[in-house]
């Protein structure tokens, strides 16, 4: 592209851009600021990611490393076309401990 | 007995607890001891939990939780501020033979990883448009764009943004292994991973790097500009402007 | 230079531990909350909705800065960047309390999220007052140090927990944080009388009280081994505990912690009302 296409074509692609946001509703904009507490349903429940603890468990979970598992993800529903996708290998094996 | 000796004995529950800790009369400390292995294992467990819903959700709990428990063994965290817990988790799946058939998770783990990082970035007023539209279409060549601190790019040759809407919000799952590139922006509060115009990246990506707009196209040869910086003015993620040098 | 006179200026009411997804209850109707405490290393992040709820907290309540992650019983150094953090978020914030644990959770670079015991020697002594000092130090502040949660005895220990955290006191100048219900877990798990703990502890030095619910379970003997869990309501003799405390030491800020499993807001401020009931009877 030449240079005054390109100075042509940004000028183009910048001032449609500004047009379709300023034409977005007031509203929507206003919502946004105020939305400072809880995050929207279904938005971000998990993007503060792990918190920290004080505290001792009583759940059980310290073994180690023995593992005899079959794959039950939503992975296993995805069918993709490159036949390397799709499903996790079934676990079966037990490491050696240490 | 040294801290060393307990670390090791905490993070290998085949070891025996170390010698030294007993219950109140003298007997060796036994099942006391596996209250700390266990606070430790399910703690981390958990904020891995947390950390990676969605290649949680693609490879199910029972799955995740051992896949856990052996990544915070090898990988502990090398700081008390857990939110950015896991950052050698993409690496990790990348070698994990258990997961070798799955090689876009950790294309997956690095969008989580983002979006968190985004999430606590620090905030930024965006530039108001008026400032844009007033630029001489030679000074917006010439123009170095500052881009929100929350602003975060992830290249995939997998179609992961997809993946991680299908496990988030519930659409369709992706019928192509395309590849995607995501833009997460973060408007005010909440991150969000948008889908880039194919051939965006690089240009995204060069104006991170803080090159000039016309340099920026160079590195791109062929994508839909208008719609890229749509995504960028919409999410509020141009918070600068730089016309000198 | 340290700030010394900063003990005492959470209020002597209830508090809870604040969690994202009660902020709008709190900003709707705290009562009987008076005031907040949260934990340090959750708000390490450079911005976003973290750290926006926390200037809107701030600016209606009293905080409590709650550490979980400095290590300062750890035998290696003081992780700098983490004192670092510290002072930035203390700066900022300026909370009315800052408080951490006698524990250590990070060796060798590797942080393992949980409070892990200390055998109680003149060594130890001598570490934990040395942190103690660096941390007033870098965050320019009094610090109050809380007693912990024990599952085991050392070999090693030759000083009473109550005698050792005095004497860090003594050493460093900082204050205690009484968590009332690790007193009954230690005293429970170490089978020694969490009555003749409470009333040989040294009040005058308690800047802040806990309470939190723990879990039962048994050691190999079938012995009961109290978990620290936080994910449940105090218990009835933990509540008596604590009726001993104020009748003892008068009222004093009161925590609620609940880390694991946390309930709706009602929930929690009934807990938070029960306490102000007991701090009533002895103000009354």
């Amino acid at each position: 592209m030449s240079h005054s296409m390109k100075t042509l074509a940004v000028a183009t692609s910048l001032a449609t851009a500004l047009a379709a946001h300023f034409a977005a509703p007031a509203a929507a904009q206003e919502a946004k600021e105020k939305c400072f507490g809880v995050a929207l349903a279904g938005q971000n429940d998990c993007a503060a990611g792990p918190g920290t603890t004080c505290a001792g468990t009583s759940k059980v979970d310290y073994q180690g490393n023995s593992w005899k598992l079959v794959p039950a993800g939503t992975c296993t529903t995805m069918e993709l076309p490159d036949g390397r996708m799709g499903s996790l290998e079934a676990l079966d094996r037990d490491l050696p401990q240490g | 007995m040294s801290q060393a000796e307990f670390r090791a004995a905490l993070l290998d529950p085949g070891r025996p607890a170390p010698a030294g800790l007993t219950d109140p009369d003298g007997r060796p400390a036994g099942r006391r001891f596996d209250v700390y292995r266990n606070n430790v294992t399910v703690s981390l467990t958990e904020a891995l939990r947390q950390a990676f819903p969605v290649v949680r959700k693609l490879v199910g709990d029972e799955f995740f939780t051992a896949m856990a428990r052996e990544h915070l063994r090898a990988h502990p965290p090398t700081s008390p501020v857990l939110m950015f817990y896991g950052r050698a988790m993409p690496a990790f799946l990348e070698t994990f033979p258990p997961v070798g058939q799955l090689p876009y998770l950790a294309d997956v783990a690095r969008l989580e990883l983002a979006l968190r990082e985004s999430y606590h970035a620090a905030d930024a007023a965006a530039l108001p448009p008026g400032a844009l539209q007033d630029l001489a279409p030679e000074a917006v060549l010439a123009a170095r764009f500052t881009l929100a601190p929350a602003v975060r790019l992830v290249a995939s040759r997998w179609p992961v943004h997809a993946i991680w809407s299908a496990n988030m919000r519930g659409t369709p799952v992706p019928t192509a292994a395309d590849a995607q590139d995501v833009l997460i922006l973060r408007p005010q509060f909440d991150a969000e991973p948008l889908l880039l115009p194919i051939g965006a990246a690089p240009f995204v990506a060069a104006l991170l790097a803080g090159r000039t707009v016309a340099e920026a196209l160079e590195a791109a040869p062929a994508f839909d500009l208008t719609a890229t910086l749509g995504l960028l003015i919409g999410g509020n993620a141009i918070t600068g402007l730089s016309t000198g040098d | 230079m340290l700030d010394r006179t900063a003990m005492d200026r959470l209020p002597a009411r209830p508090g809870v531990g604040y969690k994202p997804q009660h902020f709008s209850n709190i900003l709707a109707d705290a009562a009987p909350v008076a005031w907040l405490e949260i934990h340090a290393e959750n708000y390490m992040g450079e911005g976003g909705r973290p750290l926006a709820q926390l200037r809107a907290l701030a600016e209606r309540f009293p905080l409590s800065v709650h550490g979980v992650g400095l290590s300062i019983g750890g035998e290696g150094p003081l992780d700098r960047d983490h004192l670092a953090r510290l002072h930035r978020l203390c700066g900022w914030l300026n909370p009315a309390s800052f408080s951490e644990h006698l524990a250590w959770s990070t060796h060798d670079a590797a942080f393992l999220n949980d409070l892990l015991p200390l055998p109680y020697t003149e060594a130890t002594l001598a570490r934990v007052a040395d942190h103690i000092d660096q941390v007033q130090d870098h965050v320019g502040r009094r610090m109050l140090l809380e007693n912990p949660s024990v599952y085991l005895d050392f070999t090693e220990t030759n000083l009473d927990e109550i005698d050792f955290l005095t004497e860090v006191v003594k050493r460093t100048g900082c204050g205690l944080l009484l968590d009332v219900n690790n007193v009954f877990v230690s005293c429970t798990n170490r089978r020694t009388d969490p009555e003749d703990y409470i009333d040989r502890f040294p009040h005058d030095l308690v800047g802040e009280i806990h309470l939190g619910g723990h879990d039962e379970d048994r050691d190999d003997t079938g012995a009961p081994l109290l978990i620290d869990a936080h994910g449940s309501e105090v218990t009835d003799p933990v509540w008596q505990l604590y009726a001993r405390t104020i009748r003892r030491a008068g009222p004093r800020p009161t925590l609620i912690e609940w880390d694991n499993d946390v309930p709706d807001w009602p929930v929690l401020a009934a807990e938070a009302t029960r306490a102000a009931r007991i701090l009533d009877r002895v103000t009354a």
